[in-house]
């Protein structure tokens, strides 16, 4: 268990590695900065932006420029801002906090409800509720991730039940019933985009168990109904729905960016956005980097659990 | 319908689309410019068979609207009918209409009169929004198509080179896609975008777009196309070609490239969508293409503003043509794959299988 955990670790930190140097070599090859912008204002003179190049260490070879990130990595400041002027980590501190709050409300969320739909919709396979759900469900699938959030945003403006952006009320003091009435619209929106693709897995997975000669014999044996789905054949199609479990989390953090977004959650997906329209590029290089965390983070406990959960899996590594 | 027939069915359904998004010049009433500046935020055109007097007209007929909007509130229209204009097919010699001779232009419909038909309503700047989604689909369509193409290109050469060849160049390639696939695919899409340059006319961010695209997404499947060829390699036809002398480059160009097709395939059909949907999004954002080019993404970006949210549902239509279209590359994915599992199950001339897949599916 130590020697798997530890050898995911080390490919996990492979991938971080490799994904810092890809962007630092991006970086180097993108035409334009951020202090090129400068340039165009006719107060600011050649030499202070000469001077500030210098000052931030543009001016160096890629190289030298990759080890004094690393360096400032080592710190925990994770790059310098040129916009906001400070260390990219309280910047991002912050802001991850929301981001996570947002996508793990959401993970739970989603997964609580497309565990017992897809084992009902399985378990009425062909049926018209199955049909009906299965119909939905495709569409929902279709749907843009744009649109859902855009939609859910209209409906609330024009009900106004359900604050419409932000994270807390301009005047309140982060109390918890605040937070939850901020949450429901994105994590709606979030749940939306996910959903369908869990529900469609969970029940294919489920169907490739419910025909299996062992649930015939429990049925035969008289074990009832919700103890079979649930107790007999979940457990048997845990395996792909723990693998989809990592795959998950990206998709939400993927969709998140734009939710958080549209819906002014001041998550990392707005920072992100304004970084890349400012050409702040080590808050762009941070935030890729903690994405692809979360997803290995995602990614490592989901075969954590395969490997807990089937013993087939603890023999071959 | 058997799954043949409910492929080409789907496939033709799509290139109905891609030829009326082609055609645009004919099939759109007015260019996708074109302002009329004394309608903004026109709501969609209500068509009229029945007139006043109760009189039946065969020819349907549109009201021209009347701005009644007060101050800086929401843009309000009333109908005005004592101006009409009907609606009339194959109207010829308007500006910005298909070319169909020398000096002659042809657009599928408008009117004879005052007033303007605006099918699905105006925008801020009064443009008609049937048109801009006719025009816009051939940038986020398109965007998508050649993206894909791009990346199942590379995929495929990458892929190739790392199944056939083996050793250090596998590792590296693959240990290569595995970056590529460690970041959430927008982030990536977002990381790959930041570093390319802002301010660029539609046409090269049209391009730049369907290169980040194109360059994000060949991880998965060059995998795909590594592990068919690894399998493949070692097939029995395959060593007696080159016993026979073949080269490499025979070998794979002969036997082992048709082997990916349906691989090659299915990853087109899944990886379209997923390309038309980002040029969407970014666009939608402001990182992709700009005005006064439309595309399906910087329609929806309006709808950014609340106001415009608010009062204005037809701002989210071109969100909404993005359904059927996603639904068909769905369905279209969907009869893709229960064909190949058909096959491989009547392969292994499995009744039983097959059976129980038609019932699971």
């Amino acid at each position: 268990m130590i020697r798997f955990l530890a050898h995911r670790l080390m490919r996990a930190g492979f991938v971080l590695l490799g994904v810092s140097v890809l962007a630092f070599i991006l970086l180097d090859l993108a035409p334009g900065e951020y202090f090129q912008e400068m340039r165009l204002n006719p107060q600011i003179g050649r030499e202070t932006v000469a001077a500030l190049r210098v000052e931030y260490g543009l001016d160096q070879p890629l190289p030298l420029r990759y080890l004094r990130w690393v360096r400032s990595v080592s710190r925990g400041e994770l790059g310098y801002s040129f916009a906001y002027n400070r260390p990219v980590w309280p910047l991002l501190e912050t802001r991850i906090g929301n981001t996570l709050i947002l996508t793990v409300t959401a993970l739970v969320c989603s997964w609580l409800i497309a565990i017992p739909l897809g084992v009902w919709m399985a378990s009425r396979a062909g049926r018209w509720e199955d049909r009906v759900l299965g119909a939905s469900n495709t569409f929902l699938l279709a749907t843009p991730d744009v649109l859902v959030a855009l939609g859910l945003l209209a409906f609330a403006l024009r009900v106004g039940w359900l604050p419409t952006g932000g994270m807390h009320a301009p005047v309140s003091n982060g109390d918890m019933k605040d937070l939850v009435l901020h949450l429901i619209l994105p994590v709606l929106a979030l749940v939306a985009a996910t959903l369908p693709i869990l529900v469609r897995h969970v029940r294919s997975a489920m169907l490739e168990v419910l025909y299996a000669p062992f649930i015939a014999a429990a049925r035969g044996h008289g074990i009832p109904r919700l103890r079979l789905l649930f107790g007999h054949a979940l457990p048997a199609a845990a395996n792909p729905l723990l693998s989809l479990f990592g795959i998950s989390v990206g998709m939400l953090l993927g969709v998140s960016l734009l939710v958080e977004v549209v819906m002014g959650w001041p998550g990392v997906g707005p920072l992100l956005l304004q970084a890349i329209l400012e050409r702040d590029p080590h808050i762009v290089v941070a935030a890729a980097l903690f994405s692809t965390l979360f997803l290995m983070a995602g990614s490592v406990l989901a075969d954590t659990l395969l490997y807990i959960a089937d013993p087939r899996i603890r023999v071959d590594s | 319908m058997t799954t043949n027939k409910k492929l080409w069915f789907l496939a033709l359904s799509l290139a109905f689309v891609h030829v009326v998004v082609v055609g645009a010049a004919f099939f759109a009433p007015y260019d996708a410019a074109e302002q009329h500046r004394d309608a903004p935020f026109a709501p969609p055109a209500r068509l009229h068979f029945v007139d006043a007097q109760g009189k039946l007209h065969v020819r349907p007929y549109v009201c021209s609207w009347t701005n009644q909007t007060q101050g800086i509130g929401p843009a309000r229209y009333a109908e005005d009918c004592s101006r009409t204009a009907s609606l009339q097919f194959l109207v010829r010699n308007d500006p910005g209409g298909a070319q169909v001779g020398p000096g002659m232009t042809w657009h599928l419909f408008g009117t004879n009169g005052p007033a303007k038909i605006f099918l699905l309503g105006t925008d801020d700047y009064g443009r008609d929004q049937l048109s801009r989604l006719l025009y816009g689909g051939q940038v986020s369509l398109f965007a998508g198509l050649l993206a894909t193409a791009l990346s199942l290109g590379l995929g495929l050469v990458m892929g190739g080179i790392a199944g056939y060849f083996g050793f250090w160049l596998d590792d590296a390639i693959m240990r290569c896609a595995e970056v590529f696939m460690a970041l959430p695919w927008i982030y990536l899409l977002f990381a790959v975008r930041a570093f390319l340059p802002l301010h660029v006319g539609p046409r090269q961010s049209f391009f730049l777009l369907v290169g980040v695209m194109g360059l994000t997404g060949w991880a998965r499947p060059s995998r795909l196309v590594r592990g068919v060829i690894l399998s493949a390699k070692e097939r029995d036809f395959i060593r007696a070609a080159r016993g026979f002398g073949a080269s490499n480059a025979y070998i794979l160009r002969r036997h082992l490239l048709p082997e990916t097709s349906g691989v090659m395939l299915t990853q087109a059909v899944l990886l379209i969508p997923q390309c038309i949907l980002a040029e969407v999004t970014l666009s939608f954002l402001g990182l992709g293409v700009g005005e006064p080019v439309s595309s399906w993404g910087n329609m929806l970006a309006s709808l950014q503003k609340f106001y415009v949210l608010q009062s204005y549902w037809w701002m989210l239509i071109p969100g909404i043509a993005l359904i059927p279209i996603f639904l068909l590359y769905n369905a279209l994915a969907d009869a893709l794959l229960r064909r190949s599992k058909i096959k491989e199950s009547s392969d292994r001339s499995n009744l039983m299988g097959e059976r129980k897949l038609q019932e699971a599916l």
